[in-house]
């Protein structure tokens, strides 16, 4: 496991350190919401029906646009290709990142999303879905973000093609997420979404770093 | 087994692939066309129109081979990312680079007869149930294909990243396939399957097997023809390309 806690405990800490650049995704995240609300407008029937979708489509992107720089500054100052040529599995010092990256871009946005729900009249009921949902699937959003920035790292203009790599391959969470909220909402059981979100989690979690440490050594080799 | 190591390391030798085409790619074209023509002839004109959706029901034959084939040759990138990954087989490449858009424009064909299809029967075009949205994923990953190579200005380095990326895209072919089964969708589910006696009428059946048959013959010359080019562009710097376009000029 010492790969694993060795490049967990280091992208923490400079996460943390790195303030600025880790409250980034939260300010996106409550930023972004804000405009959905002054652009639907804040009709009380339309909001609290749209709310749940908008929490997770925003909740989507905000993971979207910090996996950008997932990889970006390690591959510019040489400590992503020591960790390729660490001898212990690739696999773990992967899934060590990907777990600090999701503590500081997934975990905050899922803890501040029943307030991001009371500030756009979200209803109250779906409220422990939504944080549920979220936490479930974000963790999903880092891996398969993680992909996506693996294939990037070192092109300098992640962008909108991370973007288009990685947003198909996103649909299947939202589908689920915000489904099982709205499942909440029509009163119907949410068994079959959140089943479905914690096979995406296993699968991901099993096979994404698989993947991503393959594409990092294809971004080193040449 | 020296010989099956002679085939395949031939094949991956862009010159050898390049010689022994081109007489593949009239044929290819010449049976495709062959099958297109009788089975869009007997499929539009002949077969006896359908019970509940009168002359409509004929899109199926534009429909069901493109979406077949856009499934079809998606997989087969897939097959080719992993070729290229295990054995840096530069032809595994060109061929990922040559189907990515003809696979967006079949996804595309499949897309839009699937609208008008939808309109006079399912009275909308566009309904976002499974089928329709993981076809739609289909087509955004065989956009991502086509961007990612793109961007990565170096051509072994885009290979790569290519190769990767078609192999996690794979994931959502089975959830195509199975999401008219697993879920409660607007689309029907598939009439023919191995397994299973057909669930259309034998008029009909024949000629989408062989418009089916003939796309993937036509699709073949296709994917072929542009594999050509692609080896060509690649190698202009070697000296048998440049023997053929000097004996062009003259």
């Amino acid at each position: 496991m010492g790969n694993f806690g060795v490049q967990f405990r280091r992208d923490l800490l400079v996460a943390i350190r790195g303030r600025t650049e880790t409250a980034n995704p939260i300010a996106f995240f409550v930023l972004a919401l804000s405009l959905f609300v002054f652009a639907v407008g804040t009709d009380s029937e339309t909001l609290p029906r749209v709310a749940p979708g908008v929490v997770w489509v925003v909740a989507l992107f905000a993971a979207m646009l910090s996996t950008e720089n997932l990889f970006h500054r390690d591959h510019d100052d040489g400590s992503l290709e020591l960790m390729l040529l660490d001898s212990r599995p690739l696999f773990l010092g992967v899934l060590g990142k990907l777990l600090a990256h999701w503590c500081v871009s997934g975990l905050p946005v899922a803890i501040l999303s029943p307030l991001a729900a009371v500030f756009i009249n979200a209803p109250f009921e779906i409220i422990t879905i939504l944080v549920g949902t979220l936490l479930l699937g974000t963790p999903v959003l880092t891996l398969i973000g993680g992909i996506g920035a693996a294939l990037t790292a070192g092109l300098g203009r992640g962008g909108l093609l991370l973007a288009v790599l990685v947003m198909p391959l996103y649909i299947p969470v939202l589908i689920f997420g915000s489904g099982a909220c709205y499942r909440v909402l029509d009163g119907a059981t949410v068994t079959g979404p959140v089943l479905w979100l914690t096979a995406l989690l296993a699968g991901s979690i099993t096979l994404a770093p698989f993947a991503i440490g393959a594409a990092l050594r294809g971004s080193q080799e040449y | 087994m020296g010989s099956i190591k002679d085939v395949f390391h031939r094949m991956g030798s862009p010159r050898f692939f390049y010689h022994g085409s081109s007489l593949w790619v009239r044929g290819l074209y010449i049976g495709g066309t062959l099958g297109l023509i009788i089975g869009s002839f007997w499929g539009l004109a002949l077969a006896p129109p359908d019970k509940y959706q009168g002359d409509s029901f004929r899109i199926m034959y534009i429909h069901v081979p493109s979406a077949h084939l856009a499934e079809m040759v998606y997989f087969a990138c897939a097959v080719a990312g992993f070729v290229y990954v295990v054995w840096r087989m530069k032809m595994a490449d060109v061929f990922i680079a040559a189907a990515a858009p003809v696979g967006a424009i079949l996804t595309l064909l499949s897309l839009a007869s699937g609208i008008l299809w939808g309109m006079p029967t399912w009275g909308t075009g566009w309904v976002w149930d499974m089928r329709t949205t993981s076809v739609l994923v289909l087509l955004f990953l065989f956009f991502g294909l086509i961007a990612l190579r793109q961007a990565i200005p170096r051509l072994d380095r885009a290979a790569y990243s290519v190769a990767i990326l078609a192999l996690v895209g794979v994931v959502n072919i089975p959830i195509i396939k199975y999401s008219v089964e697993w879920f409660t969708t607007l689309h029907q589910p598939a009439s023919i399957t191995f397994t299973n006696e057909p669930t259309i009428e034998t008029s009909m059946l024949w000629p989408l097997l062989f418009n089916t048959t003939g796309l993937y013959i036509f699709i073949a010359g296709v994917i072929l023809a542009a594999m050509r080019v692609e080896v060509l562009k690649r190698e202009q710097a070697t000296e048998w390309v440049r023997d053929i376009t000097r004996s062009m000029q003259r």
